[in-house]
């Protein structure tokens, strides 16, 4: 049997050599402390202190602006109860704005907030495609609004937000703005000043980086309220001893990520194209979900009527193509998928999605061969 | 080559489903499979539940709860078998507790378990597993399955105490022909030995007889619930159509239940039949629980064939009971009338009556009102 194809890097991808030869110094033998007055401390330092000049560079920002968490959810989280909280502290409002088909680490933060914490919230209808435009957050934005929260990239759909665009509104109105970026950081520039947002989220699994580390860009003057108390690591934003070779990793991994990004590299884009060439034909019974006018190029999601999408995951994977959907559960609890709910689609399709994203390492015999896959099973299932 | 290997060696095309629970029963018997070298998937079933999904430590079936799910994960992680969840939750809440419900308010006492067996393992799962190339199905039963020339048999599990071919009295010959019970010629003492020697854990935490749907083990406020018109108050009457006391509703009654019926009287008295179309409790003296015949409705004969006339079997009443000698007389397709030669105690109507032949289940019924 062929070698089963990878094409959930939606999900996760596997750490690059280089990212794991950046790691491994700081696991053993420079293990210091980075607050310790010592030189083992002080070697340790460097290693964060080199790390967060590439971030900044990355997102080009200061590096006093990137704080390091301990991955994407947590930078959400951050972001979120951070500013709301500060802001209300401050007496400066209590609503906030987001949308149903943001990541659960904003969505169920946002909702927290709102039915423990007193606040306001705005969920934002979605169009077809996932996005808001600038008139309706406009029309949202009230006297007391404090933070909007939109994401760049849709995890599940991988629809575009315009955040340029939706964050000059939130800043025309004094409103802080966030963006969760982790499932964008892979393929998308996150120019922070070109952007105009004031908090983003990113997560180094996604771009081929250790798990269990992230960042959070705030930007200089932003209020901001400690989530987890303790030490004075970050600014005392994050208090707790900072995970350096995690935090190298992720310095290495965005560097890779940079360089990838020069020009006469569409390698992903192609493979995505041939992708969705081969799966959806335009019709009743299947299609690209909508395909968003822009989306990162290594990510396609299709919706396949009355398809169960567990159904279809493990039989993919039965047939060696591992790929996700946004209705699945591991647990054997399938509900239709919110965002394609909030999307407009009808319960018969929101069950049936299927996400493919292609990586560093596919091939275009893997996405043939996933083509074919995806086609037989999805046949299979209807007979 | 030794003859293991060769076995092995002609098991590697053959894709087997193994229905994993978590529990030593199915565990061992998905590293049996593994041992003997078949292509082995483990699917677990995600099954209905009364409980809300939103309770923190409830909305689980027990069968599929949590802890349960990520033990047989880890059990298939350690064999190195695939593992998934299949979603089953709207057939079994249509097949299986909406069985339950009529089944009580018909005045009787289902048994779910036989129905979950009917439809949902060895129907809607053993589709699944056929639909993803599988050629057998395999479950932690103690039964057994054994091939003749041109058919095959069910057997009773080879250990007596755990045999479970009793709810497996439904299956017919083209699911047979499907079915593999890799611990069904074992004891569960060897079972246990077999998963020492397999490094899997031996504990079982599931030996409940409770029904698995209910959250806290009681059928009363679920059928409270969902079948109120079911549990009307009632006339108690005795053998002679006397009114002797007031019902709570039948189908908190058993038959050959004594206690809690507050009647006075001289002799102590039990419940012996239920008339769910005049909801009336009958009560008796012991004796009146003795019975030496009664009907089968539904009945399965497992050759797939209406015996041709009547015949000596062992024919067993309850799930743990012992079997006694009767004639079965088949009558059009699908029903027997079943006649002890010494009386039985409480037979009792929604339950099953299997007829075994020595080891062999011949087919099985539902004991009708």
């Amino acid at each position: 049997m062929r070698p089963p194809v990878y094409l959930d890097h939606a999900a996760t991808t596997p750490v690059a050599p280089e990212v794991l030869a950046a790691m491994l110094p700081y696991f053993s033998a420079q293990f210091g402390n980075p607050s310790s007055i010592h030189r083992w401390g002080q070697q340790a330092e460097h290693a964060m202190y080199a790390a967060r000049q590439q971030l900044a560079a990355g997102l080009n920002c200061s590096p006093d602006e990137i704080f390091f968490t301990g991955g994407g959810s947590e930078s959400d989280n951050l972001a979120l109860r951070g500013a709301a909280l500060a802001a209300q502290a401050a007496g400066r409002g209590r609503h906030l704005i987001t949308t149903a088909v943001e990541h659960h680490a904003v969505l169920h933060t946002a909702q927290q907030l709102r039915d423990h914490f007193d606040f306001d919230l705005t969920l934002l209808a979605v169009d077809a495609h996932a996005c808001v435009s600038a008139q309706q957050l406009a029309d949202a934005i009230r006297p007391d609004t404090v933070l909007v929260s939109l994401m760049l990239a849709n995890n599940e759909v991988g629809s575009l937000q315009p955040v340029a665009e939706l964050a000059a509104v939130a800043r025309a109105h004094g409103v802080l703005f966030h963006t969760d970026a982790v499932q964008a950081a892979s393929q998308l520039e996150l120019d922070v000043q070109a952007l105009g947002v004031d908090l983003l989220s990113l997560g180094a699994h996604k771009f081929y980086g250790p798990k269990g580390v992230g960042a959070l860009y705030v930007r200089r003057g932003t209020q901001m309220l400690a989530v987890q108390t303790g030490g004075s690591q970050e600014h005392g934003l994050r208090a707790g001893t900072q995970n350096v070779p995690l935090i190298a990793g992720m310095a290495a991994a965005l560097q890779l990520v940079l360089q990838r990004r020069a020009p006469g590299k569409p390698h992903l884009g192609q493979l995505r194209g041939r992708l969705v060439a081969g799966v959806p034909q335009p019709g009743p019974e299947r299609r690209a979900s909508r395909p968003p006018p822009q989306r990162p190029p290594n990510h396609a999601s299709f919706v396949f009527r009355e398809v169960d999408g567990n159904a279809l995951l493990m039989r993919l994977d039965l047939e060696g193509v591992a790929a996700s959907s946004g209705s699945a559960c591991k647990t054997g609890d399938p509900r239709p998928s919110s965002v394609l709910l909030a999307m407009g689609a009808q319960p018969d399709w929101a069950r049936g999605s299927l996400r493919l994203s292609v990586g560093r390492a596919t091939t275009a015999a893997d996405v043939d061969y996933a083509v074919q896959t995806v086609e037989r099973c999805v046949a299979a299932l209807r007979k | 080559m030794t003859s293991a290997a060769a076995d092995k060696r002609a098991n590697a095309g053959t894709r087997v489903v193994i229905a994993m629970s978590g529990g030593v029963d199915s565990s061992v018997a998905a590293a049996l499979l593994v041992e003997q070298g078949y292509d082995v998937i483990g699917l677990m079933l995600r099954l209905w539940s009364d409980a809300p999904a939103s309770a923190a430590h409830g909305g689980h079936n027990k069968c599929c709860a949590p802890d349960a799910i990520i033990e047989a994960r880890a059990i298939a992680g350690q064999l190195a078998i695939p593992f998934y969840v299949v979603d089953a939750q709207q057939i079994f809440r249509e097949q299986v507790v909406q069985f339950f419900l009529d089944g009580y308010s018909a005045g009787t006492t289902p048994n779910p378990c036989l129905e979950c067996n009917r439809h949902i393992r060895w129907t809607f799962l053993l589709n699944e597993a056929l639909s993803l190339g599988a050629q057998y199905l395999a479950t932690g039963h103690f039964a057994r399955v054994q091939q003749l020339p041109a058919s095959w048999q069910l057997l009773r599990g080879t250990d007596a105490a755990k045999d479970q071919s009793y709810v497996l009295s439904v299956l017919n010959q083209q699911q047979l022909a499907h079915a593999m019970f890799p611990v069904g010629a074992y004891t569960k003492a060897e079972v246990r030995e077999l998963a020492r020697g397999f490094g899997l854990p031996v504990h079982s935490r599931r030996d409940s007889q409770d029904l698995c749907f209910l959250p806290d083990g009681d059928y009363r406020p679920f059928l409270q619930q969902h079948a109120p018109a079911a549990l009307k108050p009632g006339a108690i009457t005795d053998s002679s159509g006397r009114q002797v006391g007031v019902h709570a509703g039948l189908p908190l009654y058993t038959i050959g239940q004594r206690k809690g019926l507050r009647l006075a009287g001289p002799e102590p008295q039990y419940v012996v039949a239920m008339d769910a179309a005049t909801n009336t409790l009958c009560v008796g003296p012991r004796t009146a629980l003795e019975s030496t015949r009664l009907r089968a409705e539904r009945v399965n004969w497992v050759a797939g064939t209406v015996p041709a006339a009547a015949f000596q079997a062992q024919v067993q009443i309850r799930a743990h009971g012992t079997p006694a000698a009767a004639r079965i007389m088949p009558e059009g397709s699908d029903e027997a009338t079943v006649e002890f030669e010494a009386a039985v105690q409480s037979a009792t109507p929604g339950q099953a009556a299997v007829f075994y032949a020595g080891a062999e289940v011949l087919g099985g019924g539902v004991i009708a009102p």
